[in-house]
């Protein structure tokens, strides 16, 4: 249905000036609050619909499937998203980070992010469609005769389509860019939108909503401040290499010659960096040695107290996901709902910080590698990063612990510590926090409510909410995983649903809607 | 799972009501009985008794699950332990109603309480592990809390 610029009238104003350039000025950048006569008065036309997400990636479609499931139409909602399909960034960062679709990611049965109900899980379907019981049995016995099942990133990426398909994702996408979200004089938000060059006869279009939700992501991934230094002063960007970013090259290098490589970071995408290049070692006989820097090493227990404490060895500290599963929907989820500011950011830390997955084949090549030695592990600060005198390599200087200092001299610098920008960072969320009345959590993140409201920014009868990893920090620890963006949307949703907005999913209209999606028909 | 003491409670006392209930129902009419002379009723008297055994007792299990639960990091209930802990459970209910407990039944033969005691437990384990969240899409995120 192609939708018309609402004609606005506005009874307490002189008739808008016309003939404006369909673009943003500065002094409209400049004023907090805009009026629907400032926005004709530039010549952008206003669309009017209930419900607007920014973003367009799993946040958007989690938040938007379960409100389709609560009964919202899907003309009633715009995605505004420069991306083809919901799951492209997550995929696009996956395969970075060396997850490509046939391999696991860190994520549970029943987190499936196209299904809110949970189940059947990606276990159970697995089962099914290999005609294989393992998967069953394994979901079954989790983690106590098996270890936790973890979908593959393919098997993930087709049910996102197959349920973007079934609510008419495709219909509900704008393609373009958000330029920022203000507040309306009067109540509710403009989302001013760049579409998708030859798609509006202007430069700029709004949408006028009383429903905002953003979930924009990562704003960005961010380097170990010495490489940074590093790569800003000597231009090398080949050799020193963030694991969120392509770095293909590095391991098509390996393969030709042997190389040292010095990874840094111990959560779970240096546990698949190391992977990747020891697979190459076994598969295709790569003569990679890898220094492996570690800034804090713990072995044995992390946490003093029996009943408070998770177990590491050999520098890593491991448990099954990102944080505790209790986080997501048990006690811890409750203890941290009761804690507020430092206390609370403190808390996720611990229950946090880094972290990676306890998995068999992946100990087993780092004992083997510690053994036959292309695998040392090392322990320090970095003093300094610089070319080595022929330039063919990079030389890191390590403080150790003992105060010795070590040069480390490496083909490749792997960077998989996942540092993340400021959400600053964002041009969406900084001009929240300079005008929107949004301000920031003590995790540096945007400060909201349980309901994931964002604190502050409200208009009127219009709600501004915000979901996934810029939300860290809040009441809910695992907001960065496809159940935090599910449990998110449904707290979202049922606070929109108070407000008369959507339905309340209550049993029958749960069960009712389950039956459709298991037959795959529309909400 | 990742139940809260309440949560465990809860979903103790509403899966035996909608599950255990009917299922009891079915099981009563259709399992052989014992003897000649047993009657419905008399099959419903034992059942229905070892259903509200495994509620009231539940409790003090409940609570001791709750106490192990807090060793674990993750605080957590792993699955198989839901089905696990059926074996224990059945021996003390039907050490119970063997001894006359909350009333005396006459025997108690062993291979039908073992029959109905299996198949309610099975059947509440397996609900409770997906299609309870057809209904109850919140119950996971909530402790196995329903309200």
């Amino acid at each position: 249905m192609q939708q018309q610029p609402t004609e606005v009238v506005s009874p307490r104003h002189d008739p808008p000036p016309t003939g404006g350039s369909g673009d943003v000025s500065d002094a409209l950048m400049a004023k907090p609050t805009w009026s629907d006569h400032d926005l004709i008065g530039h010549g952008i036309p206003i669309y009017d619909v209930p419900f607007v997400t920014v973003g367009g990636g799993l946040g958007s479609f989690a938040m938007v499937d379960i409100l389709r499931v609560a009964g919202v139409s899907a003309e009633h909602m715009v995605a505004l998203s420069d991306l083809d399909q919901p799951s492209e960034t997550y995929e696009h960062l996956a395969k970075n980070s060396q997850i490509p679709s046939h391999e696991r990611l860190r994520s549970d049965s029943g987190s499936v992010l196209d299904c809110l109900w949970g189940w059947p899980g990606y276990a159970l379907r697995e089962a099914i469609a290999d005609r294989n019981p393992k998967r069953a049995w394994q979901v079954m016995t989790e983690p106590i005769l098996a270890e936790y099942f973890t979908p593959k990133a393919g098997q993930v990426y087709e049910s996102v389509t197959r349920e973007a398909n079934r609510i008419g994702w495709s219909s509900m996408v704008k393609k373009g860019v958000v330029r920022t979200v203000r507040r309306r004089e009067g109540g509710e938000y403009f989302v001013l939108f760049t579409p998708a060059t030859g798609t509006a006869a202007t430069k700029r279009i709004a949408y006028r909503c009383r429903y905002v939700h953003i979930a924009v992501g990562y704003p960005g991934v961010k380097f170990l401040p010495d490489l940074q230094a590093y790569r800003d002063k000597y231009q090398d960007y080949a050799k020193v290499l963030n694991a969120y970013e392509p770095h293909l090259h590095a391991y098509e290098e390996m393969l030709r010659r042997p190389t040292t490589v010095l990874v840094r970071g111990s959560g779970i995408v240096a546990s698949r960096v190391l992977q990747r290049i020891i697979d190459d070692r076994d598969n295709t006989g790569a003569q990679t040695t890898i220094v492996h820097l570690f800034r804090s090493y713990p072995d044995g227990y992390q946490g003093d107290k029996r009943t408070f404490r998770r177990p590491a060895r050999n520098g890593w500290s491991y448990q099954a996901f990102n944080y505790p599963k209790s986080a997501w929907g048990g006690q811890i989820r409750y203890t941290l709902e009761k804690l507020e500011g430092q206390e609370r950011s403190d808390y996720i830390d611990q229950l946090g910080g880094t972290n990676t997955a306890p998995r068999k084949d992946w100990q087993e090549q780092l004992d083997r590698g510690l053994e036959q030695g292309f695998y040392k592990q090392l322990r320090g600060t970095v003093k300094t990063v610089e070319p080595t005198a022929d330039g063919r390599q990079v030389n890191t200087v390590v403080t150790t612990p003992d105060g010795y200092e070590l040069g480390i001299e490496a083909d490749f610098i792997i960077d998989a510590t996942g540092l993340e920008a400021s959400i600053e960072e964002h041009r969406v969320l900084k001009d929240l926090l300079s005008y929107g009345g949004a301000d920031k959590n003590p995790k540096g993140r945007l400060n909201v409510d349980h309901d994931f409201l964002v604190r502050g920014t409200e208009s009127g009868a219009g709600r501004l909410y915000a979901s996934g990893s810029i939300t860290l920090g809040g009441y809910y620890a695992g907001v960065d995983s496809f159940l935090g963006l599910q449990y998110a949307s449904l707290r979202i949703a049922d606070a929109m649903a108070a407000e008369g907005f959507c339905k309340k999913i209550g049993p029958l209209r749960s069960a009712a809607q389950w039956t459709r999606w298991a037959r795959n028909k529309t909400p | 799972m990742t139940p809260t003491l309440s949560g465990r409670m809860q979903s103790r006392f509403v899966l035996l009501l909608i599950v255990g209930v009917p299922l009891t129902l079915v099981l009563g009419a259709v399992l052989p009985r014992p003897t000649a002379t047993t009657t419905l009723s008399d099959m419903y008297e034992v059942f229905f008794a070892a259903l509200v055994l495994v509620g009231v007792v539940g409790i003090v299990w409940e609570l001791i699950y709750h106490g192990l639960q807090q060793f674990r990091w993750e605080k957590d209930w792993p699955t198989i332990f839901g089905l696990v802990t059926g074996i224990p459970e059945g021996i003390v209910v039907y050490l119970l109603l063997d001894r006359g407990f909350p009333w005396e039944f006459g025997d108690v033969p062993i291979s039908l309480f073992l029959q109905m005691f299996i198949l309610v437990w099975i059947a509440i384990w397996l609900i409770a592990n997906g299609p309870l969240q057809i209904f109850f899409p919140r119950w996971r995120y909530q402790g196995g809390r329903f309200i």
